[in-house]
């Protein structure tokens, strides 16, 4: 038994885990951050894309030091069916600025380095720990934690949740309920290796310059899904998600769906020739806004994908999750430095700053979209993307028709797959969701 | 269903990971069953590990040796009791380079 009391322990050693022993321990507090893996990063997993501008709250200068890989410039949406895709790209030479707003990251590395500066800012990090349960006192507060490591129990004023999306501690403790399978998706993942000068090529990059393709269609056959494509230095990290309960409904297997993007007519050539080094698979939360389960309570806060907090239509995530981490240690910090004690009521100050921040104003502004994108998911994913694939062939194929033809060829086609009710149906449902 | 594509060997996918597997230790077990729920079929397909397989007597069975720990499992099979979920104990299970 560890006989020493902490300030704080954390669970977890993703970015909300690190973004909070951080600002805690560069505060002086006395921080134990507990990690199952054989190092910070080993079991975490992400596309991944890093937000420059939460990571220089925590780590303002990171960029001289923090293993990036390319900031991108470059952003595709493609809206896919099987032997096609129709593209809106945003290239601009803006994004080519001193301090870059965006990078790819390989997170194993990232994370590495930054529990690094965990380590350095004073905090004791344990790996090859698991956490097994929450300590609570005969009043039901949370009081510490136990582990698989050694017998007994490890004490700290308040234990910060950052066990990540599929946190087991918060719902066996009763505290949030296991996320439901229309709210997580399963995402999977490989890395592609190929040498930098090839991957520069193909997608028309230069130096550490880097790029994004996010796709969806019908290579999620129906499904609420997306595929994505992100250039890293000497890799391509290229994965496909949809929502678990779609795969437990549809009988689709993960890797069927990874392989079938992959030898999409408009994918294979930017992979030719790769060597894959690596499979993974991930949950992501899904349910936004209304699957927010209670933040804080007594002697405890949780924060990042344990709080379900993602963006799922910017794909944002990562950035929720240590400007989450942030604001939770920041809210320890202010309530210990008053001398109060780490009650539900003196915890809610989390909840309040966490509401005036961009990562609450910015999933209620999507409460709906979730919702309808799941209901709607064969509209969405494989009426819509047929259709427009057909409208944009019909416009540019030469073939003697008449364009007032053409044009009523591809209104038809819209009517006969929607009906009118439906097509203004959708767009006003769409339009409503997305205000 | 996967009708032109039967043959993607998830073995394959997972021989490039790194494992440190906890021999008789397996942190994912299936409820002894006769006949398998509509829950724990779905795994069949579901798991990207392909974890879940069917014995001779139809039950369903897992091995959690090529287990990625992404919770997809849980999600589908602990509500109903089928399955209990646990991560690995600290250091044990797929040891990721990249991530």
């Amino acid at each position: 038994m560890i006989e020493e009391r902490f300030d704080a322990i954390v669970v977890g050693a993703g970015m909300a885990g690190n973004a909070a022993a951080l600002t805690m321990a560069k505060r002086g507090m006395k921080v134990l951050q507990l990690e199952r893996g054989e190092y910070a990063g080993s079991k975490n997993v992400q596309g991944a894309i890093l937000y420059a501008d939460m990571m220089e709250k925590l780590i303002p200068d990171f960029r001289e030091e923090a293993p990036l890989e390319r900031h991108l410039v470059e952003q595709r949406f493609w809206m896919m069916d099987d032997r096609s895709h129709l593209a809106m790209q945003y290239r601009s030479e803006d994004f080519n600025e001193e301090r870059p707003n965006r990078y790819t990251i390989i997170r194993a590395q990232f994370d590495k380095w930054f529990s690094s500066k965990v380590r350095e800012a004073g905090a004791t990090v344990l790996c090859e720990t698991t956490v097994t349960e929450l300590a609570r006192d005969d009043h039901g507060r949370v009081i510490g934690v136990r582990t698989d490591r050694r017998d007994g129990e490890i004490h700290a004023d308040v234990v910060v949740l950052a066990e990540g999306v599929n946190g087991l501690l918060g719902t066996r403790a009763g505290l949030r309920a296991r996320p439901e399978p229309d709210k997580v998706a399963l995402a999977v993942k490989e890395m592609h290796f190929l040498p930098r000068e090839t991957i520069e090529a193909r997608f028309n990059l230069e130096g550490d310059e880097g790029l994004v393709i996010e796709a969806a269609g019908t290579i999620s056959r129906g499904m609420t899904g997306m595929g994505f494509i992100y250039a890293n230095k000497e890799c391509i990290s290229l994965g496909i998600g949809c929502l678990v309960a779609d795969f437990q409904r549809s009988g689709e297997t993960p890797y069927g769906l990874l392989d079938h993007f992959k030898r999409h007519p408009s994918v294979a050539p930017l992979i030719a020739g790769s060597e894959v080094k690596e499979y993974s698979a991930h949950l992501i939360p899904e349910g936004g806004y209304k699957a927010i389960p209670q933040l804080y309570g007594e002697g405890w806060v949780v924060a990042g994908d344990a709080a379900q907090l993602n963006n799922a239509v910017h794909r944002e995530g990562s950035n929720l999750a240590m400007t989450s981490g942030r604001i939770a240690a920041e809210t320890i910090f202010q309530v210990k430095s008053r001398g109060d004690r780490m009650t539900a009521k003196n915890l809610s100050l989390y909840k309040k700053m966490l509401d005036d921040s961009f990562v609450i104003k910015d999933l209620k502004k999507y409460k709906d979209l979730p919702t309808l994108m799941h209901t709607n998911s064969q509209n969405f994913f494989l009426t819509y993307p047929q259709l427009l694939s057909r409208a944009m062939q019909n416009f540019v194929r030469v073939d003697g028709t008449p364009k007032a033809e053409k044009e009523k060829m591809t209104l038809k086609s819209f009517v006969k797959a929607r009906s009118w009710t439906g097509l203004f149906g959708d767009a006003f449902r769409f339009a409503r969701a997305w205000r | 269903m996967n009708a032109e594509l039967p043959s993607v060997r998830v073995e394959d996918k997972l021989y490039y990971n790194r494992y440190l597997v906890d021999v008789g230790r397996p942190h994912v077990k299936v409820r002894a069953h006769t006949t398998p729920s509509p829950q724990l079929l779905a795994l069949l397909k579901a798991c990207p590990a392909r974890c879940y397989e069917l014995n001779d007597k139809g039950q369903v069975e897992v091995t959690v040796d090529g287990c990625i720990e992404c919770g997809t499992c849980r999600v589908i099979g602990e509500p109903t009791g089928d399955i209990e979920w646990s991560y690995p104990r600290g250091g044990y299970g797929v040891l990721f380079k990249f991530g």
